[in-house]
């Protein structure tokens, strides 16, 4: 609704001749990621490989405090295990990510390549026999370790300026994951003292570091480039599904609820039809 | 209007209930037998839409405050979490954030059907009064909502309102005070906050009871704006607006549901998924869509009014546009409610609407942004090349005497010869004066059509001189520009004007078309309404 007042209130403003200051950056650049049409879902090896990046780059320096390990294998998460019916065999295998129809989902607690994710993770945690501070391997229901203890520590291991959290990450900045996408590949290469030029950030100079050279991260499928390219839109949908776990749940149940309303509708303007059909109005 | 009542209870336990408590009586007289006019259309289904809109706001809202933690520390971590873990929570929360800007969009369209009909005129202007205590309500609650979720929106929000509220004489202070549970706004703001989301919707419930019993009192208005006169002039409120209601409704609903499961961050701002960052200022802080006119007017005054800062005028301005619409009734000096019959007004009326929604354009606007211009932003370059250069230290006595200090200097160079000067300050009373003797003068203009381009031209011409100037002496001009402030102030004073001005003496002096003499007449075409 905002947009479209201020789309119509812009076409009349515009008519006048408008200049406006360029102080946010640049445009995002256009990328067809899988989840933008109203029917669009995730593209779940896109998502586990985002995972993979955010594991062994991103993480280093950014929390993502609201999602838990056992998020990953929940139903809607890249690590969901189904069991599905082999077609030739017949014998149950099972099967990563939502299969296209039937298949049984496998509880997170059952779920081996989470437990295994989580199990990599080192946590600090209290030792319950003595309280003092102790290491444990991580629980699927562990939240994301944090990489500093907390934000001061975050700030002062990172010239001042504390990694934001990336729970949210798309949902927080105009553009989405086009924009994350569009930032990690657009840095130019300029350096000033700490700061780095990257024309898709706001101001222009942002403390992060180029954090994806070409190689960096090693996927296991031969078949996707190891490029930077690969790796930002990976962790873009990634990010993606971490701000939004729910969207395909959500555009599924939509689906239903707007036939259900159509008909809803129709049937009730036929009834409205039926009770005026005598009465002049 | 409602007449005597026509039920008739027809079971003995209807009967004994009857007597005792007539509310099926109540409940049938209201909204079963309730004569209704038979030419009301689309637009008044909107109370139908707002009654549904109240009721989501509520379930959803019960639920939610089931899974919220109002902490300063904890809260938008709880949206979080009842987002993501709690079975079908996104939904909630989705509905219950989109449901709040279903329900202003439903109130404004309701609002301006009561506007363009004269459904504020007697015998309905405590309905009219009731109505506009529902919308304050409701501002009250969404701002007071928005703040929840913890976000950098929600409490940049909060502080600059609970700010201006601080601009009033008198009490502004106090009651700011009062809202922020301290100086300033934390976990006692949050708490306070989240105590009245909880207890306003139930007051405007309560409120709404009044309404829908002035409006059965009153009757209903018409798009004809004639008293209901005869049975012919009306329908049964069941099934003939029950069934319009619900249709309309679904229609409504439909729009609500594509927001919801579509695109349910579309309403909102990115920031507020930002957690609130109290040392932290985002570049731009804007309400809700459905506030933005308000925040339009209140950032109109940018100018003091003699003993009134701008501050305060903007205040008193914002809630003169709400409390204006109280008065109303008296303001409007036309006996013709409907103005389908007052063909001035309602090309008055058709301005006033799109002054509303460039009004709301404007609230999300940088204020200082520029419509229009008489010219592009130009600077002169002056510079030396060739010359003589000298510095001299200038030592003023306290930092007081600094500018006489520099000023004396720099007349004394210019005396001794010195074609140009620059006057660079390094401490409160110290600095340096370079100047210039011989060499030829050069200047250059250059042009741009932001201060951004104008920036890089000048950067420009002085990496082209480079070394061969010493130092540039550069005069910025700013053409005479209508920025969104401007424009605001202009949107606000027809904004004032259409109720204060333009509706008190259209109302005298426009020459109404001819109004029907009954609600039946035109709809049945002149002849008598046949069993229905």
């Amino acid at each position: 609704m905002l947009r479209a007042i201020s789309a119509a209130a812009a076409l009349i403003v515009v008519g006048c001749g408008v200049a406006l200051a360029a102080v946010h950056g640049e445009h995002p650049e256009e990328y067809p990621f899988s989840f933008e049409s109203p029917v669009g879902s995730y593209d779940m090896a896109a998502v586990q490989r985002g995972f993979q990046v955010y594991q062994q780059v991103c993480s280093s320096c950014h929390s993502m405090d609201h999602l838990a390990y056992r998020h990953l294998g929940e139903e809607g998460g890249p690590f969901s295990l189904y069991i599905v019916r082999n077609h030739e065999t017949g014998e149950p295998e099972p099967h990563v990510g939502r299969p296209e129809h039937g298949g049984t989902f496998v509880e997170v607690t059952e779920n081996p390549y989470v437990r295994a994710i989580a199990a990599g993770v080192t946590i600090v945690d209290i030792d319950p026999n003595s309280g003092q501070p102790a290491d444990r391997p991580g629980r699927i229901s562990d939240h994301f370790r944090r990489p500093f203890p907390n934000a001061i520590a975050a700030a002062a291991s990172n010239g001042g300026a504390a990694p934001p959290d990336l729970s949210v990450m798309t949902s927080a900045r105009h553009g989405g994951a086009r924009y994350v996408r569009s930032l990690l590949m657009g840095y130019d290469g300029q350096v000033n003292g700490t700061l780095h030029h990257n024309p898709y950030f706001p101001g222009g100079w942002l403390a992060m570091a180029p954090p994806l050279v070409d190689g960096v991260v090693p996927y296991s499928d031969p078949e996707t480039p190891q490029t930077v390219d690969q790796y930002a839109t990976d962790v873009a949908t990634f990010l993606q599904w971490s701000a939004d776990p729910h969207m395909e749940q959500r555009k599924r149940l939509g689906v239903v609820v707007l036939a259900f309303l159509a008909v809803l509708a129709g049937l009730l303007y036929l009834a409205y039809k039926q009770v005026w059909r005598n009465e002049s109005h | 209007m409602s007449g005597p009542s026509t039920y008739e209870p027809k079971s003995g336990i209807t009967r004994w209930l009857d007597r005792r408590l007539p509310i099926i009586r109540l409940a049938h007289d209201s909204f079963v037998a309730y004569p209704t006019p038979r030419n009301l259309n689309y637009w008044w289904t909107f109370g139908a839409m707002l009654s549904f809109c109240l009721i989501v706001q509520i379930v959803t809202g019960i639920v939610l405050a089931m899974h919220y933690t109002p902490h300063v520390t904890m809260a938008f971590a709880s949206v979080q979490r009842l987002e993501r873990d709690v079975p079908f929570g996104w939904l909630i929360q989705n509905i219950h954030a989109v449901g709040a800007s279903m329900f202003f969009l439903a109130v404004y369209i309701h609002m301006f059907r009561g506007l363009y009909y004269g459904s504020y005129k007697a015998p309905r202007e405590l309905l009219w009064i009731l109505g506009c205590v529902i919308y304050l309500l409701m501002v009250a609650t969404g701002f007071l909502g928005y703040t929840l979720p913890w976000g950098q929106m929600s409490f940049w929000g909060a502080t600059v309102i609970t700010n201006l509220l601080g601009a009033l004489p008198l009490i502004g202070e106090s009651i700011k005070n009062w809202l922020m549970g301290g100086f300033s706004v934390d976990q006692p703001t949050i708490n306070r906050f989240f105590s009245l989301h909880y207890l306003l919707p139930f007051v405007i419930a309560g409120v709404v009871g009044l309404h829908v019993w002035a409006l059965h009192e009153a009757g209903q208005n018409n798009p004809v704006g004639v008293d209901v006169k005869s049975k012919a002039d009306t329908v049964p409120f069941t099934p003939h607006a029950t069934i319009k209601d619900l249709f309309a409704t679904t229609l409504f609903v439909i729009l609500f549901a594509v927001f919801v499961f579509y695109m349910p961050d579309a309403l909102g701002h990115a920031d507020n998924f930002i957690p609130a960052d109290p040392l932290k200022t985002p570049p731009e802080i804007v309400p809700e869509w459905y506030l933005l006119p308000f925040y339009a007017i209140l950032r109109a005054f940018d100018f003091n009014i003699g003993p009134i800062d701008s501050k305060l005028a903007g205040v008193l301005a914002m809630f003169a546009a709400i409390g204006v619409l109280f008065v109303l009734p008296w303001l409007d000096t036309s006996r013709v409610r409907s103005m389908r019959y007052r063909p001035i007004a309602r090309q008055f009326f058709v301005i006033f609407a799109v002054v509303c929604f460039a009004l709301g354009w404007c609230g999300g606007q940088n204020p200082g942004n520029i419509l229009l211009k008489a010219g592009p932003f130009s600077a002169t370059l002056t510079w030396v090349e060739g010359g003589q250069v000298a510095e001299r230290p200038i030592q003023a006595d306290g930092a007081a005497n600094w500018q006489d200090a520099a000023n004396a200097a720099e007349a004394q160079a210019r005396a001794d010869g010195a074609s140009m000067t620059a006057v660079t300050r390094t401490g409160a009373a110290t600095g340096i004066l370079r100047s210039v003797t011989g060499g030829s003068a050069q200047t250059r203009t250059v042009e741009g059509e932001t201060t951004d381009y104008l920036e890089t031209h000048i950067t420009e011409v002085k990496e082209e001189v480079g070394q061969a100037a010493p130092f540039y002496n550069v005069e910025r001009r700013v053409p005479p520009a209508f920025t969104v402030t401007n424009f605001s102030q202009v949107l606000t004073l027809y904004y004032f004007l259409f109720f204060l001005v333009i509706l008190p003496i259209l109302g005298l002096r426009e020459r109404p078309e001819r109004v029907p003499d009954t609600i039946a007449k035109p709809v049945t075409g002149g002849k008598a309404q046949g069993a229905s």
